[in-house]
This record gives C-alpha cells, structure tokens and sequence, in this order.
C-alpha cells in the first residue's frame, strides 16, 4: 500500500451508518463495480456522480456505525475513494475497510479543520494529515501495527493466500 | 479477569489478557447470514477449500426469507451448494427464522463461547454469558479457513440497571432509555456488562433484547453473566458440553453506569437516530401509517404476546396497517399453539415470514416518502426501512400494538 496519500476532500456529518453508505435495497447485488455505483445514496445521490477517483472522505463521529455490511468499504472502494478520515469509526466498518486494504485514520477534529474540495497529503504510517492551502499539519492517531501490517499488505486476502501457498 | 477476559484468554490458549493486546482467539462457532455472498467468495480468493470444521459452521436464511429477487434467490442456491459441498452439519434455510434466535433454540449457544456471526447484533448472545461479534464477509472467510479471528481485547464498561420495571414497560423501553443516555457511539470498541437487580431476574428474552441493542452504542460486544432461567433454556437444548465464567469478585470496570429502572415509562427513539429518546409522554401526537412487530429485536413469543394482549377484541385503526413477523420458526408455532396469531389476525394484523421482515429495507413491508412507521425493531437510520424521506420510530411491542389501535404513537398503559 502507497503511504502516502494526496487527494481533493470529500466531507460528511456524524453518524454516517452502513444504511447510508449502502443502502439495503441494493444488497443483493454482489458485482462490486456496481455496488460503487450506489456508495453513499442514503446520504446523497450526487455524491457518487460528482466524486472523483482520489477524492478522500473526512467525516465525524462514529462513521460506518451500523450493519456489519463489507458492501459499505466495497462500494467506498469501488466508487474510487483513496482514504477515510472520521472523528471515529464504529468497529466492525474499521475491521472491514483494514481487511480489504482501504486506508483510514481516526482524526479527531477532522471535520472542523478541513473543508469540501480542500487538498489535503495523508501520512498513513504516521499518521498525520497536511491542508496544502494553508500547510497546516494535523495529527492524527497511528494505526496499531497489527492493522497497519494487514493495510500494507493490501489487505488480509494477498496475506492468508501467501499462508496458504506456503501450506502446500 | 472479567468473565469476557477469561473467555478471550481461554479461546487464545492464554492464562491472563490485558486491554488493547491483540490476540488469535480460536472460535467456538460461525454462522453466516443470507446477504453475504462475499463470504465464499472471500473464502475462495484466499484459496479456502474446505471449512476448518463442519459442525462449527451454518448458514442462516433470515434477511431474504424467502427470496424477494432474481439475485436474492442465486445468493440461496449458491449458499446452498457451498454448504452440501462443505457436509456442515447445520443449516437453516428460509423456513428457519433470525439467526439470532434460531441458534439459541437450535443450542448452539452457550455460556463461555465465542460465536462470531456477519451480523453486527450478534452482541445478542451475550444473554447467555456468551462472547458474541459481529464481523464482516472477509473476516469471516478468514475464520471459515482456519477457525481463529484476530481480536483486541476490549475496555469492559459496567451498565448497572437495578429495580422493578413497571407495568407495560418492556425491557427495550430499558435499553432505549439507556441508549438515549450513552448515545450512539459511547461504548465504540468496548465490551458492556450488563449487571444489576433488574438484570439477574430478567428473563431469556428480555436479556436478548437488551445485549442485542448493545451494539447501538458501538459496543464489540455485550455480556451478562447466565442466570438460572438462561441455565434452565441452554440445559435442555445445547449441543455441547459449557464452562460458565465468572468475574473475579476484584474485578474493577473502566467505567460504571448506574440505571434505576423502577419509575421509567415506555420509551421511543425519534427519527433519524437510535439515541434520539424521548419518554412516551412527551412525544406528542404523532400519526403512523405502519406498525412493525418482528425481528431480532423484538419478534420473540414475549413480545407478541404482548401484542396480543393489548389488541385481542379489538380492531387496529382504519389507516394503519399492523405487520407481524415471528423472529422463528418456533415463535411461530408457539403463537399458533397460544391463539395469538388468531387474535392479531382478528385484529387486523398482517403477517410475514419469520425472519428480519422489512427491518434493513430489502422486503416486506416497506415504506414511501413521507410514510412514518413505530416500530419494534432496532435502527431508525435514514432510509434503514425504505424511502429515505420515511420516519421511523422505535418502541417496545408494546407501544407499537397500542400505536396500531389508535393509529397515533400511544402509550401501552392507556389500555
């Protein structure tokens, strides 16, 4: 995984849950180019017609609360989204978006620091957020390196499938 | 140690846990839900052949019970392939119910397990003293290989809820009154043991509501230590020998907080947030078109029961439509055995398939702008059960049945 991360973005409330990152009515759809298509309909369908493949999303409290749908990182992946930045995240989404290799940090103030269309540089492995307008740096929290570890691989799936060749 | 660090240090293969270490905790079962495909195809791409253990696995049929599309019904039969194909032991299918109560009645629930589940209300089990997470497909596919999860230890934070509820007050008017106090994200990555008077008497059901909603405040996970009525159920049903585990007498939580339940009146979340809780008194006059009993919430005998109660002889209002869905199989044929299903059905109920009914919005019930439902279910999220431009409020069997007679949100102790 690239470390460094630069992109325009994206801000979003409190409380986003997996209702509105991926609403229920579309979870029978298993091709994951079209479950990006519906990313973050419940909050706004102009989001996706209007994001740009980079873009990073920076919201507040308790992102991604809710189901224990994988759709929520799979459609957040698929519509292009390089990064997520939130106040906090509710646990099963963090899991989720570690395991599929999705970058995110706990960044608290994020929401009140940076603002829609802003472009900010991520440090993943440090975790820290530049503004590039202003230069200002934000601290964010370091990811634990259990997680960091399975981030850098690109996720659980290229690091359970080395195990298993190596099983053979 | 806490019961649940005792569990977790157990399944690591360790004496002792601390908060915040990461360990490889060895799952006791895994059950797989109806909307994650991905979980074979996760299982797949990480070159998984055969589930580490037949008997440890099942699939549940519950949230599209029966299939309402072309693609929910593929997602059945290639669940169905992969399960004849892996020989697992147990399987439940679109005749079954929520997986939440078929496991416990099918007894592969008990005290001091780990049961991880791709359903984030899997904190349920902890009605039974037992450690239960929800997880994610992949996650999920990972343990389907090799049996483990990778889990950190989480901060243990007491809920204390002492006293007797009164009359028409259910145990989710408890844990909204709770959920409206620690909010929405106030126990996010912790574990929640729920102690207390009120909670060492409560019966199977009531504590399933309760450990249930935990996951509405964040929480990994929830526990309560079994009582004898939780013994009584899992003696005559579970399929294998259990060691119940007990928090050491020292044990000091994180963080307490103390409840007294015995003036409480019913409660109700108001749109768009399960901790938008208000009591019923001061909601005001509020028209609903739909009234929803049913799900993993609030869908066992209990609360139909309750239901019935409040509506034999009489007629649901004339604009309101009142849906019933048994969270099993067996609630069903129980209501069918106790006339309940009878006196809804006189009262102008309408039924669906036990399983998740219309709750996550996929079939059954579903609603249009500007439409507002009372519901006895779990999330009231924009768009949760259909038209984002709906409203949902969520309340106890209770009030909703008394909601669907006057066809206003209403106060069960009005009847």
């Amino acid at each position: 995984m690239n470390t460094f991360i630069t992109g325009k973005v994206v801000t979003l409330g409190n409380n986003v849950d997996t209702d509105q990152i991926y609403p229920g009515r579309y979870l029978d759809i298993v091709n994951h180019r079209e479950i990006g298509k519906h990313c973050l309909e419940g909050v706004d369908p102009a989001i996706v017609q209007n994001f740009t493949p980079g873009d990073i999303i920076a919201a507040g409290t308790n992102f991604g609360c809710g189901s224990s749908r994988e759709h929520a990182v799979i459609a957040l992946l698929n519509m292009g989204a390089a990064a997520v930045l939130a106040e906090s995240f509710a646990r099963i989404f963090f899991r989720n978006a570690v395991n599929l290799g999705l970058p995110l940090l706990v960044c608290k103030g994020i929401s009140k620091k940076v603002e829609n269309g802003q472009r900010i540089e991520l440090d993943v492995k440090v975790g820290t957020v530049k503004v590039e307008s202003t230069g200002e740096v934000i601290a964010c929290e370091k990811i634990g390196d259990y997680a960091m570890d399975i981030l850098n691989a690109g996720g659980i799936k290229p690091l359970i499938r080395k195990k298993m060749e190596n099983r053979r | 140690m806490h019961a649940i660090q005792k569990i977790l240090a157990k399944a690591c293969g360790q004496s002792s846990v601390k908060t915040g270490e990461i360990i490889m905790a060895k799952i006791d079962f895994a059950e797989v839900n109806d909307l994650y495909p991905q979980t074979i195809y996760s299982f797949r791409e990480m070159l998984g052949q055969r589930v580490w253990d037949k008997d440890r696995v099942a699939f549940v049929f519950d949230h599209y019970a029966p299939a309402p599309t072309i693609k929910a019904a593929q997602i059945h039969k290639e669940m169905r392939e992969f399960v004849k194909e892996n020989q697992l032991t147990y399987h439940f299918d679109t005749n079954a119910g929520v997986c939440h109560q078929v496991m416990p009645e099918a007894g592969l629930i008990y005290p001091g397990m780990i049961i991880a589940a791709t359903d984030s209300h899997t904190t349920t089990h902890g009605a039974f003293g037992a450690l239960g997470t929800g997880v994610g497909a992949t996650d999920m596919a990972t343990i389907m290989i090799s049996g483990e999860l990778w889990l950190r230890v989480p901060e243990i934070v007491e809920i204390q809820i002492n006293g007797k509820a009164p009359q028409h007050v259910m145990p989710k008017d408890v844990i909204l009154s709770i959920l409206g106090s620690i909010k929405a994200d106030g126990a996010v990555y912790k574990a929640i043991s729920f102690t207390g008077s009120y909670v060492d008497q409560l019966d199977v059901s009531g504590r399933m509501v309760i450990c249930n909603m935990a996951v509405e405040m964040g929480a990994k996970t929830a526990y309560m230590q079994p009582n004898d009525k939780v013994l009584e159920y899992v003696a005559s049903r579970a399929v294998r020998q259990y060691e119940i585990q007990y928090t050491d007498d020292d044990y000091s939580y994180s963080e307490s907080h103390i409840f007294d339940i015995s003036n409480l009146s019913p409660q109700v979340a108001f749109p768009h947030s399960v901790d938008n809780v208000r009591s019923i008194e001061t909601a005001g006059k509020i028209k609903v078109d739909q009234c929803l009993i049913g799900t993993c919430t609030g869908g066992r005998i209990q609360d139909i029961a309750a239901a019935a109660e409040i509506l034999k002889g009489k007629k649901i209002a004339a604009e309101v439509r009142l849906l019933v869905v048994p969270a099993s199989s067996e609630v069903l044929k129980e209501c069918v055995r106790k006339g309940y299903l009878q006196e809804l059905a006189e009262a102008g109920a309408t039924f669906a398939t036990p399983g998740c009914g219309p709750c996550l919005g996929a079939h059954e019930g579903i609603l249009a702008p500007g439409e507002v439902c009372v519901t006895a279910s779990n999330r009231n999220f924009p768009g949760r059960m259909g038209s984002t431009e709906a409203c949902l409020y969520l309340a106890s069997p209770a009030t909703v049945a008394a909601s669907a007679l006057t066809g206003y949100l209403t106060d069960p102790g009005t009847f």
